[in-house]
């Protein structure tokens, strides 16, 4: 993975972590092997819940004790109700599906408040190499080549701000990471990760 | 236990039975969803591994179709251990040496619980079509009084495949403060059109059997011919087309066509072999009464849970990718209600190309999913 870690745990989801009210109900969009999932439970004793695509995956978050669906949420979500889980969570996983904006409504139905996380497409190495080398940026958040890459999607922290006004979703919080630590100064340009936590904008607080 | 060399599993079983409503008084006997009474009732079952003091560590396996309450060990003067020995023992995904497993057989089976084989009290003969028509509730309901005789509030876990998935379900809909967790797999909440088809077509080749005899053909010529052909025709569901590639191609059993209509082809060997052996091993009214009862279970949506009902059972839901007799978009279909209903649900479609038959055959998947799920609930509980 693209983050270094304190102990065996992401810069990520440390970051995450921090973020989530205890006892909360937390769906993750893409859990993976579970470690962020399993990380909240045993810090945040959050009820847990995720949805993810890879058969293999399945089995260590079942090894991991959590419960997870094994599907698609591209087009998953609707059987959730409206408002069900505190926190949905779609950490590095809304830029690899195919209808981002139909998923990020879905997570702001289901969810009170939406964690996404990104790599910023717009960080200073990847300026330079497809400036001064005129090929795609490969960097240590975005490790693949272009033919390679599971994103689909390829967007900058100041993408997601405008995105964000322009389609009237809340942002409640902004958090950027560089690979070793916190960043709050010229995200856009130092950043090589983004955390929003964001919310519709008719949820009332 | 005494273990018998052959690996890590539960050595010599016996089978155990339990009888309830003896009195004559039918009502003392099974109350059937139909309205009619079934009296006595025996349920042939094995246990394995041991109930711990709290009695809080029982799990209950469900059977199959023509499956029965051996569902791991061996018998005396055996030599094929029971049918989830692979799944069941120290240390496997039921591991035996922290949990109590309960096996029994269906009411309407005829592998020692009551069925239409049955002696009639009534007649002294076998019941034939004199059996009541059961559904799976009934045999729920029956598993229940074993339950309750087992002196066992409440059961960790209730899992098994195909027909044991369904009466899985039904215990969750009948009793879910009975159930901790539950594990159905390869199964549906109601059978889909194309399942009520098969069963028809099944039940209809040995109703078509001269020798049926409208049930009655204990003290003669049973319908041999009609219930292999019933069999052979499920054989064919129970595999997907890429096992059926894998495991006959078109090989020849002779090396050339005979010019004749004798078994060729390896897969009508196959089909013939296991139809004419079935015959030996499972009574033809048993077939068309577990049958019905599969067409009857419905318990889709909220026949499940009811509205606004909440209750603390954990799902794990397993289906495979190449399963077209129960394929998983029945399984999505639970699992969705069940999201919906915000209840504890882990889902997994396991890649497999042995269609149905890979819930008995993919045991190493289920073990890694069971075993976990089984030590979580555990923990929690």
């Amino acid at each position: 993975m693209s983050h270094n870690a304190v102990g065996n745990i992401r810069l990520d989801h440390l970051l995450i972590s921090k973020l989530i009210e205890p006892q909360s109900g937390v769906l993750d969009l893409g859990c993976g092997h579970g470690d962020l999932l399993a990380l909240l439970r045993a810090e945040k004793k959050v009820r847990a819940q995720g949805i993810e695509l890879s058969e293999d995956a399945i089995f260590h978050c079942v090894e991991k004790g959590l419960s997870v669906f094994h599907m698609d949420f591209d087009s998953g979500l609707s059987s959730f109700k409206s408002q069900s889980f505190d926190y949905v969570i779609l950490n590095k996983s809304l830029q690899e599906t195919l209808h981002v904006e139909y998923v990020l409504q879905e997570a702001l139905r289901v969810g009170k408040r939406v964690v996404v996380g990104f790599p910023n497409f717009a960080h200073w190495r990847a300026r330079v190499q497809l400036f001064f080398l005129g090929k795609t940026p490969v960097t240590k958040s975005l490790p693949k080549y272009w033919y390679n890459t599971p994103n689909l999607h390829f967007l900058s922290i100041t993408d997601f701000e405008d995105y964000t006004k322009d389609r009237g979703i809340r942002v409640l919080e902004r958090h950027y990471l560089t690979s070793q630590a916190e960043l709050r100064l010229f995200p856009n340009l130092f950043a090589t990760m983004a955390i929003f936590v964001v919310t519709r904008t008719d949820t009332v607080e | 236990m005494r273990r018998d060399g052959m690996g890590t599993d539960n050595g010599f079983v016996e089978t155990c039975f339990f009888t309830f409503g003896e009195s004559g008084d039918p009502k003392d006997g099974l109350a059937l969803e139909s309205g009619k009474f079934l009296a006595p009732v025996t349920l042939a079952y094995e246990t394995y591994g041991t109930l711990n003091v709290a009695k809080s560590n029982a799990l209950l396996v469900e059977h199959t179709l023509t499956g029965d309450a051996h569902a791991s060990g061996y018998h005396r003067g055996d030599n094929r251990p029971g049918w989830w020995s692979d799944m069941i023992g120290p240390g496997k995904a039921f591991d035996t040496d922290k949990y109590f497993v309960i096996c029994s057989n269906v009411i309407g089976g005829c592998k020692g619980s009551t069925g239409p084989s049955s002696l009639n009290p009534l007649t002294g003969e076998p019941y034939g079509l004199a059996f009541p028509v059961i559904t799976v509730k009934d045999m729920v309901a029956a598993q229940k009084r074993l339950i309750d005789f087992l002196g066992i509030e409440k059961l960790l876990c209730v899992a098994g495949g195909s027909m044991g998935g369904m009466q899985v379900l039904q215990w969750v809909a009948d009793y879910p403060r009975m159930v901790r967790s539950v594990i159905p797999i390869a199964t549906a909440w109601k059978q889909s059109p194309q399942q009520l088809a098969l069963a028809e077509v099944g039940r209809q080749a040995v109703m078509k059997d001269p020798n049926w005899n409208n049930g009655d053909y204990y003290a003669g010529p049973k319908p041999e011919n009609g219930l292999s052909v019933a069999r052979m025709l499920g054989h064919i569901t129970y595999m997907s087309e890429t096992s059926m590639e894998e495991k006959f191609s078109r090989k020849l059993k002779n090396g050339d066509y005979s010019f004749s209509f004798n078994v060729d082809f390896e897969v009508e060997g196959y089909l013939n072999y296991n139809g004419n052996n079935f015959v030996n091993r499972f009574d033809a009214n048993s077939y068309l009464y577990i049958t019905r009862a599969l067409n009857y279970f419905d318990v889709s949506a909220h026949k499940l849970i009811a509205p606004g009902e909440k209750i603390e059972t954990s799902f794990l839901v397993i289906s495979f990718l190449s399963d077209w007799l129960y394929p998983s978009w029945q399984s999505k279909e639970l699992v969705q209600f069940l999201m919906s209903h915000q209840q504890d649900t882990t889902y997994c479609e396991i890649k497999s190309t042995y269609g149905h038959d890979a819930f008995l055959l993919e045991f190493e998947e289920e073990t890694r999913l069971i075993k976990h799920f089984l030590l979580r609930v555990n923990n929690e509980s």
